[in-house]
């Protein structure tokens, strides 16, 4: 039997206001995109607690994207900006402790870049494609079940 | 050392704080936290190599009354840490009286001797030794040879490392975690009434000790730690299994500095790193 192709899963968090609006402009203008990414929906980036990502890289992602409003554009006026200040974080410990940038993406794109939004997503999961699945998480959290069983 | 409890007599005397946080020996001669009450109890105050715990985690832990006034040891590190409550409203300038120690380095364990081998890792990067903050100093300090910061040996070794063995070598420190949150609990700057591990709808951390629920406990403490750390080594000290939590502090610290020029708990007007934001922060790494 042939080998059971690679498909990335990728979470995708993405403020109402402007990337999900987006990327509702690229499904109504009929761009393609790839079907990997799972989208979910929050009020604006500053709601996205960096506890979100490490439970979907827990639950099994792949690769995460998080995206919103450009500086600037904020529909709360000053989220996107609390929520760059964690990123630049966020990023470098998760790469501290090994989880880099290849599999955690951030962009801004607006509610009228459907097209940017579809580069993104498509660079994202082609990205992670490349990096194949994200193996070291499932080991220690099929670790733990081994644990549970004996 | 006279002049620590003759601060502490006036204080307690006049009746300008309701009691002093501050070091002691027990009766097997370990130094350990105390408060004194009353002036007999002052003499029981003591500072030294050994006196290695940060107090200022009871600020908040002892829940200071709006007018209320209490005294508090501390050396430079500990300071640092008031300072940083204080910018974060979790307790007022005016509710503290700050005995600043002129410190000389802290020993690890009760037993070491003061000496450059045994002399805590936070105390061999420590570019503060006097005190920032306060209202009166105690305590000479001696001087002494700065030993090897071997950490910062180690922490370069790891920024060298690829993403998959750095994993590697973390998914090995964590699987010790046995999840008692000691860490959290010596924190000074864990203050938080309902911490993220005891909320279960939804349960973000698992709570048993399992290397993937540890995993993410580690990084979330570590990450709420982000530009807010004052480095006191505490949570590494006060970890049954010996887990080197300080070096992802130390390198949130770092990113602190490096892209926003910042230090945490050095000004008490100075805004909070993440509690405020600049337009033209960076932004490469956002597409």
């Amino acid at each position: 039997m042939a080998e059971e192709k690679f498909e990335p899963k990728v979470v995708a968090f993405v403020c109402n206001w402007c990337t999900y609006t987006g990327a509702d402009l690229a499904g109504t203008s009929r761009l393609k995109q790839e079907p990997n990414a799972r989208l979910i929906r929050v009020p604006c980036t500053g709601r996205i607690d960096p506890v979100f990502v490490i439970k979907a890289f827990e639950s099994g992602a792949d690769g995460v994207l998080i995206s919103g409003c450009h500086p600037g554009d904020c529909h709360y006026n000053t989220g996107n900006f609390h929520a760059r200040r964690r990123w630049t974080f966020f990023k470098e410990l998760l790469n501290f402790v090994g989880i880099d940038s290849t599999r955690l993406h951030f962009s801004w794109v607006s509610a009228s870049e459907g097209k940017k939004w579809v580069d993104v997503v498509n660079g994202v999961i082609d990205t992670v494609r490349e990096q194949g699945p994200f193996l070291k998480y499932k080991e220690i959290k099929e670790h733990d079940f081994q644990e549970i069983e004996n | 050392m006279p002049d620590l409890i003759e601060i502490a007599k006036g204080l307690l005397e006049s009746k300008e704080v309701s009691f002093i946080i501050g070091y002691t020996k027990d009766r097997f001669g370990r130094v350990k936290p105390y408060i004194a009450k009353s002036v007999e109890d002052a003499n029981n105050l003591m500072f030294d190599h050994h006196s290695i715990h940060n107090l200022a985690v009871y600020l908040t832990r002892l829940k200071i009354p709006e007018n209320g006034k209490v005294g508090i040891v501390a050396k430079s590190c500990d300071i640092k840490a008031i300072i940083a409550l204080i910018q974060e409203n979790q307790i007022k300038r005016e509710q503290v009286y700050i005995i600043g120690m002129n410190c000389s380095g802290v020993v690890t364990h009760s037993t070491d001797e003061w000496k450059k081998e045994n002399i805590q890792i936070k105390c061999k990067y420590c570019a503060d030794k006097s005190p920032m903050l306060y209202d009166a100093v105690a305590g000479t300090a001696e001087p002494f040879e700065q030993p090897d910061d071997t950490q910062a040996v180690l922490m370069q070794k790891l920024e060298a490392m690829s993403s998959a063995e750095r994993w590697d070598f973390w998914a090995k420190e964590f699987e010790k975690c046995i999840k008692c949150y000691a860490c959290r609990q010596v924190c000074p700057m864990c203050y938080c009434e309902q911490c993220i591990a005891e909320k279960n709808q939804p349960q973000w951390i698992t709570t048993s000790p399992t290397p993937a629920g540890n995993f993410s406990w580690n990084i979330i403490k570590a990450f709420h730690m982000a530009g807010r750390c004052v480095g006191c080594h505490e949570c590494e000290r006060a970890c049954p299994m010996g887990i080197p939590l300080t070096l992802l502090t130390r390198k949130m610290g770092m990113v602190a500095g490096k892209e926003f020029n910042y230090r945490h708990g050095m000004a008490i007007d100075q805004p909070t790193l993440v509690g405020s934001y600049n337009f033209n922060d960076n932004e490469d790494f956002i597409k």
